[in-house]
Formats: structure tokens, sequence, C-alpha cells
């Protein structure tokens, strides 16, 4: 039950603004959930330069050993980045509690409230390509820095869900029968890891998402990122808002329209609310 | 004129439900909700920009235009008066709306005219899917196409489609249309300013056969 | 031989079998749940002895004053007793019995609420303070009805349905029902079970800032939900903005549902009441936000045990209906005519022969609506009275100072839901 933005920059030129335009997108969902806040960032080099990998952690260990490491705080988030392959990177920072991973994407979670989260995030001054945002009410789990989307369970992907998912738990059974390992109760990560699964054995966006339309009942709007996709998909009755706006610079979606009323020029965007089922993606 | 960059939601409509003057502008809601809500005076808002949820909710007698888009509920439970909307409306436009003219003059998306009970709701682009769900009363005209399960469990209100409908919900159909059929839409189409020819529009309906609780109403 | 019954095809089971088999239909009826359940009889006060001191049970004061809504409204409300009358429908009830409960509920200085049907002006003229129902439905849902409301009550769900809504069937939509609900006379109506411009509570927030903007931050707005997960669901609608909480266990009554929803659904109020209270104090607001229990309140010994458990207020809807004259053995002949019996009628079928629950003219008018107002004040005054009668034994001097710790369980499963110790230990299970 929450508030939902993200914005795919298509022209460069913005890349300098990311930042910016997703601090005011959230600001614009800030009300919907006011208890914690979590953004993803892609291709921010301030804090995973071109050639490093980057791990999103919470309660990091103050001496993780990996060497030639940048290190960035943030509040409960800590981001380490280093010139080293993903899966070493991961490695080396064994038991810290990771929340995201990836040549691209840096994750910040945190509870408090959605605009002072921003200011620890420094979410303001980041620079990317791709950028999404999520502000929680939590419903029936905790309200903590592990509860907060985006789920990012497979390389650089994410996940933001707005809704209840009906049959999490039996699919969360299933997963778990597969081998499939959890980090939280949310219902919302049963998503994001049912998603990266697919993924992981070669299926499209646009292919995993209608999987996941098939397979789970509830409500839900989501919103799932990759390093090479934005896509949006709504259950069958579609009770949890959403708008998507589409410009040749950029393509955005939100809970609300107010948290796109500042993106530049908005007045002459496509405007439009996803239909129920069907799978919006965007992939390059 | 009210400016929503400066002026708090609760000054406005503190000034609109006891109005000084009757005709106000209101700039800058950039989405905000609740704007203009539970009037009741016969006053004219224009309203520069997109508003949020449940703008005009409950509207009795004021005349409001939301010159962009409007989100959930636009209307919801008017009463009376009249509502437009130059942009498109979110979800839920006229949600039980009793009384009054809701005038969209983009598309309206989905849930449009839900539980409708006796208001008018005329749309010049598409009507969303689940549209008139449960529609009691009242008329809604689509100048463009509707969506899915259109009318689902549909009282006694009344739709008129001038595109293609893509499905219809439990227990609605299609209905001749009569001349005073075409008369209700060109009235409608009159009153909300646009030109189309009322012959062009299909009509639909409650088969009512959901009226009466027996074991044929699985579904 | 002895003739053995089956304890898994019991005789009332056999007849539900042999029902849905002839008819194709589930069986839908009213009141609550019938089925045995914890409550409020498997606690018992610790009056004073020589530990605590007791006040005299005739004489010394015993509040029973109660504030509901400040935390937002500018107009709380200031109810003379914790006891009011709940929502229940213009349509399910007579316009007599309405009035009645108006009546009653403002002779003793507390309220009434309308229901999924709209506000009558006999209802609005009879009671001092009433609260509005706020219903998926919207029947007859009218701005200047909101603006006569002295408070607003946003229902999510009720005790004997949480999750669903209502089937009124066509039998009590009479003409004024059905023009007052905006449909045709004598259908068989579905009441929708989520409302049709917001669905979860980032967007009840709204709804929520929209009724009150409406109605200039006046009148306290009430959030009731069907006991289920109570915990969750308290804080959410303190979170989406609530004055007032209200929390309906499975005991709570209906006028027309599903059997199968009203048996099968829900928690008893005994179980959810504790969670409700857990959630309001996690989030440092109870007593701030008022919790207001239903479910099954009887007699002055429930509203003091519930009082005790945490809440600010209870709310009666059955038993109101029985004091105005319900299933009372006078009609017992009528009663036998509609194949029930005093003590058995269920409400749905339209033809009550007390003339509360219909909207036959001549039945309707056998109930007296000042006679029944009487009625339902001095049952009223006997809740109160009793649950005085507790507190003034446990030393308080007002029912809000009523504890968990003035209460043990008598059973082990009421113990765990109540989470107060069984009798005679100190032992809570599950602590």
């Amino acid at each position: 039950m929450c508030g939902i933005v993200g914005l795919h920059l298509r022209d460069p030129e913005l890349h300098p603004c990311l930042g910016r335009l997703l601090t005011s997108m959230l600001a614009g969902v800030a009300e919907r959930g006011p208890d914690s806040a979590g953004v993803a960032v892609y291709g921010d080099r301030r804090r995973c330069p071109e050639g490093y990998a980057a791990v999103s952690l919470l309660d990091a260990p103050p001496d993780l050993p990996v060497p030639g490491a940048l290190v960035t705080e943030a509040g409960d988030t800590t981001v380490v980045a280093a010139p080293l392959p993903v899966e070493e990177l991961l490695a080396a920072v064994t038991g810290a509690r990771v929340v995201g991973a990836g040549t691209e994407v840096t994750i910040y979670k945190g509870t408090g409230r959605p605009l002072d989260l921003a200011r620890t995030y420094d979410l303001a001054d980041a620079r990317g390509w791709q950028g999404l945002a999520h502000t929680r009410m939590a419903t029936e789990s905790q309200v903590t820095a592990e509860g907060c989307h985006p789920f990012s369970v497979g390389p650089d992907q994410c996940l933001v869900h707005n809704g209840s998912f009906a049959n999490h738990a039996s699919i969360r059974r299933e997963l778990v029968a597969a081998g499939v390992a959890f980090d939280s109760e949310n219902d919302s990560e049963v998503g994001a890891r049912f998603v990266a699964a697919r993924l992981a054995a070669g299926e499209d966006l646009d292919k995993a998402l209608r999987a996941l339309c098939e397979r789970f009942d509830g409500f839900y709007t989501l919103l799932v990122t990759s390093a090479d996709g934005f896509a949006v998909v709504r259950d069958a009755i579609a009770c949890k808002p959403a708008v998507i706006a589409e410009t040749p610079r950029w393509v955005a979606m939100a809970s609300e329209f107010r948290a796109l009323a500042e993106l530049p020029g908005i007045d002459d965007a496509r405007i439009w609310e996803p239909e129920p089922e069907r799978v919006y993606a965007w992939q390059w | 004129m009210i400016d929503l960059a400066r002026t708090p939601l609760r000054a406005l409509n503190r000034e609109l439900h006891a109005p000084a003057g009757d005709a106000y502008e209101v700039l800058n809601p950039r989405g905000a909700h609740a704007v203009a809500a539970g009037l009741c005076h016969a006053v004219a808002v224009e309203i520069r920009g997109h508003v949020g949820y449940y703008c005009a909710g409950m509207n009795q007698l004021a005349r409001v235009t939301v010159h962009g888009n409007a989100g959930v509920g636009v209307a919801e439970n008017m009463m009376s008066g009249l509502v437009r909307v130059r942009g498109d409306a979110s979800q839920s436009a006229g949600a039980t709306a009793h009384g009054g003219l809701l005038v969209v003059e983009g598309s309206a998306s989905m849930r449009c005219g839900t539980s409708l009970k006796g208001a008018d709701v005329v749309v010049g682009g598409d009507i969303g899917a689940m549209s008139a769900f449960m529609a009691q009363a009242g008329r809604i005209v689509a100048c463009g196409d509707a969506a899915e399960a259109l009318g689902d469990s549909i009282y006694e209100a009344r739709v008129y489609v001038r595109g293609k409908v893509a499905s219809l919900g439990a227990d609605c159909v299609e209905k001749e249309v009569r001349d005073e059929h075409r008369a209700e839409v060109a009235a409608l189409l009159a009153a909300a300013g646009f030109e189309h020819d009322p012959r062009d529009f299909r009509r639909y309906g409650s088969a009512r056969r959901l009226y009466h609780f027996t074991r044929g109403n699985t579904y | 031989m002895t003739l053995r019954e089956s304890a898994t095809f019991d005789r009332p089971t056999i007849a539900a079998i042999q029902r849905a088999a002839e008819t194709g239909v589930y069986d839908i009826r009213g009141w609550g749940a019938k089925r045995s359940v914890p409550h409020f009889d498997d606690l018992l006060f610790l009056g004073a002895s020589l530990s605590r001191y007791p006040l005299e049970g005739y004489r010394e004061r015993c509040g029973t004053d109660v504030v509901l809504g400040g935390r937002h409204a500018t107009a709380p409300l200031h109810l003379d007793i914790p006891v009011t009358i709940a929502g229940m429908s213009f349509g399910s009830l007579s316009a007599q019995a309405k009035e009645a409960l108006g009546r009653g509920a403002s002779e003793m200085g507390t309220s009434t609420t309308t229901g999924d049907g709209g506000m009558t002006p006999e209802e609005r003229g009879q009671s001092r303070t009433l609260v509005y129902q706020y219903l998926p439905s919207r029947y007859g849902m009218n701005r200047d009805h909101l603006h006569a409301a002295d408070a607003i009550e946003v229902v999510l769900g009720q005790g004997a349905k949480p999750g669903g809504g209502g089937m009124l069937l066509g039998q009590k939509i009479g003409d004024r029902v059905a023009a007052m609900r905006t449909l045709p006379a004598g259908i068989d109506q579905r009441s929708a079970c989520r409302h049709p411009d917001w669905t979860g509570p980032d967007d009840l927030a709204i709804k929520i800032l929209e009724l009150r903007e409406i109605t200039d931050w006046r009148p306290p707005v009430y959030v009731k939900i069907g006991a289920t997960r109570a915990y969750y669901d308290v804080k959410l609608a303190v979170a989406a903005g609530a004055d007032v909480v209200v929390v309906d266990g499975m005991q709570g009554g209906t006028a027309a549902t599903q059997e199968v929803f009203i048996e099968h659904v829900g928690i008893p109020i005994l179980a959810a009441l504790p969670q409700a209270v857990q959630a309001l104090r996690e989030l440092g607001v109870h007593r701030t936000v008022q919790l207001v229990v239903s479910g099954g309140i009887r007699t002055g010994a429930d509203v003091a045990k519930a009082m005790a458990m945490g809440a600010d207020a209870v709310a009666i809807g059955t038993a109101a209906l029985i004091a105005l004259g319900d299933n009372a053995p006078r009609y017992a002949a009528d009663y036998a005519a509609l194949g029930s019996a005093a003590g058995f009628y269920d409400f749905q079928d339209g033809r009550d022969p007390a003339g509360i629950t219909t909207q036959d003219p001549e039945l309707a008018a056998r109930l007296d609506p000042v006679e029944g107002g009487r009625r339902v004040a001095n049952y009223l005054r006997v809740l109160t009275q009793e649950a005085q009668t507790l507190a003034r034994a446990c030393g308080k001097a007002h029912l809000r100072n009523l504890e968990p710790e003035d209460l043990v369980a008598l059973t082990v499963e009421a113990a765990a839901m109540a989470r107060v110790p069984l009798a005679g230990t100190t032992w809570i299970p599950g602590t």
C-alpha cells in the first residue's frame, strides 16, 4: 500500500537531472507511504563508476574486506562499488544484508519520512539514466528498512508493488521448494523472486510479467526495471492507481499524476492509465 | 482567483463552501486532491491544470471546469450542477453520482460511472474497463469505444456507445435504439457540446436476469 | 435400540444439505453467527475486597461519559454513556424501528447510526447524535445528509461478513426503500464489497481527506472494520486518518447475507479487541483515537469487560432490536406461521411480526416508535447501570478506568485470546 514512481530517461542530456526529477516525483507520492521509502538509481557513476560493480547493503559491518572499494554511506544503506565482477563482489560481502547488486543499479532503503530519506540518500544530486522510488504504508509486515521496496533480487533488477497479493504464501512455498531463498516476509518479495526466476530462465520482462499475471492472485500495480527494460503491469481489477506518461525524451510512471507534474515537457506528454493485465514494457 | 501554489487547499474549499463571489479561478492545482469538493452554491470554478482525486466530489449546483486531466473519482457522488474535464479522467469518474452532468472531453479510464445513481456522464473519447458497473440510474454516453466488461451487473442506467464495445459484463445486453433514445442522446450531446450524429450510438442496458437471486446466478 | 444422532451430520447439517439439494442456491439469512465462540462470558472480574476498595454500589459516583473523535475533528461527540447503537439500514429495519432507536439513544445521551440505505428524516429528527455511514453501495449518499451528520463512519466491513457485501432480498425493497436506494422495487439487492472509488489504506487516506474537506473538518470520521486481521487493519485505519476505529466481531448481526459467510469468516470480538488495543498502543494513540467494539454485546458485563480490555465504547445492534421486541414470545403464533419460533427468527424474510425488520406497512405499524424508544432507553439504562455496578465493585469512579488487570479468564482459549490470565494463575497463554 504505497506510492510508486519510475523514470526512464531516453535523452542523455537529461541524465544529469535524474536525481532532481526523481526527488520531485518522490515528493508527489510521499503522503501515500509515510513510513519508509526506497530508491533505485541506474547509471549513477558517482556511486558505481564505469567498469565497477556495486552492491547495496543494509547495516553493513564497518570493515568489509573489499580492496579498492568505493564506499558510500547513506543512512541504513551502504553502497560498495569495486572493479570486480558482480559475483566476486557479492562473495566478498558475504554476511552483509544485500538489497541490490549489479553494474548499473544502486539501491537505498530506510525508514522515516520519504523526503528526509531522499536527503539522506543524496538523491537530488544523483545522475543516471533510470530510476524508481517507492513510499510505503506497511500493511501486514513491520516498518523496517528490509521491508522497503524496491525488491532487487537479480542483477540490476528492481520490482516495486502497490497492492496486496492474495496467494503469495503458496507461491513462496513453491519457490522455496525450488531452492529460492527469501530475505523478508513481504508479499512483494515473492513477486520479485518470481520475476527474477523467469528472467534467469531467459524470458524477457514482457513474458515474465504475463506469467506473473497468470500465477498471482490479488491486487497489484507493479513497476519492474532491469538493465535493459522498464515495465508496468496491473491486475485484472486494477484498483491500485497508475499513470504512465511518455515523451521522446523519457518514459515515466507514477501512482498519481501529481508525481509527474514537474517533469519537463509534461504538458505535451502522452498520458494514460495502464489497462488491466496488459504489460507495458520498454526494452532496449 | 486562488493560487494553490500559495493558498492551502483548506482555504480554497472554505471559501468555495461560503462563496463571496460567483466565479473563481484556481491556479496550480498540480494534481492536488479534493479540489473544489463539496460545493453547494451555484458558483463557476475554472481550474487551470491537472487535479488529483475527488475533484468536485459531491458537487451540488456548482459549475466546475478542469482545464487539464482529472484524477480518480472526479465528481464522485455529484448531486447536481455541471463538472467538465477538458482533458482525460482517471478511474471511477462520476462514481455513484446522483444528479447533474459530468462531461469528459477526453477519455475516461476504468469504472466510469460505477454505481451511477441518476447523473449523466458524457465522454468525448473512450471509456475504460468495467464502466457502468452496477450502474443504477442515469445515462452514460461514450463518443468513442468502451473497454471490457461494460455494464457488469447493471441496473436501470442506460449506456450509449458510438464506437466499439470490447465486451459486455454480466447481465448487460445491447438494446433497441428507439426515437426516444436518439432524442435522449441528442439532448445529452448538445448539453455536453459534442457534435455527433445520435444515430451512430448503440444502446446497452440490463437484461434484468440478476434482479432475483436464483440458482442461475453463478458467474 | 437407542437412536443415535451423528455429531458430524447432525440434524441442522442434514437439513442444510437437503435444502441445498432442493433449491440450488446457498442459504441467505440475517442475525449473526449462531455457533458458540469464545466470548466475554469466559471472563470474570476481580472485585475489590481487602487489597483494593470498592465504591458504594448505589450511591458513589461512577462516571460513564465518553468523548469520541477529538483527534482531528473540530466537533467531537460527547456521549453520556459508552453504549452506542450500531449501523442498521432503513430497509433492513422499518422506519418506525429506526426512529425508535433514535429516540432511545437520544434519551440516554448516546448516538445512533444510519445504515446501508441512507438517512431518513424520522431518524435524523429523533436522534440527538447521528452517525452517518459511508458505505460501498453509497445508497442514498447525499451531500446535505453528510452535513447533517454528527459523525461519518466509513464502513469497510462488518463482523458478520468481513470481505463481503449484503444481500437484502426483494421482499424488503418496498417503494420507499427502493426510491432511497435508486433501485427498482422488489429486486434482490446486492451491496458491493469494495468502495467504488478507493481500495486500500493509501487511497482511504485521500478519501478521508475529501470527506473532511467537504464537511469543513467538523464531524469525526470513524472507520469501521469487520474483525479479521484487526492488528493490521486498526494500524492502517489510524494511518489513513481515522478519528475513531470501530471493530465488529463475528457475532455481530446483519440484515441478510450468506449463512456460510456469517458462520465461517471473521474472528470473535474477544480475540480482535486485544489486537486492536495493541495496534493503538504501539502507535501511541490508544485513547486518542477511540476504539468502539461491537459484535455480541448483550449485558452490562459485556460492556464493562470490553472497556476493561481497552475499548472506549461499544455498539449494540441485535440486542437493541431484541429490546424493541424482536423475537418476543407474544408473537409466538406469528413466528410459527412463518416456520420459525420466538427466539429463532433471523430477520431476512421481511415478515417480522414485531414490525422491526420489515417494510410491510401493517407489520411495521405494530411498532410504536415512542414505546420502542422507551424500551431501548430502558435497556441502555440497564446496560449502563450493570457496567457501573461492576466498575464500582472494582473500585473505579469511572468506567474508563477499568483495566485488563481487573479481568481473569475461565478457559485457556479465552485467556489466550483476551490476553488475561487464567483464573487463579498468572498464566497468559502465548506470552
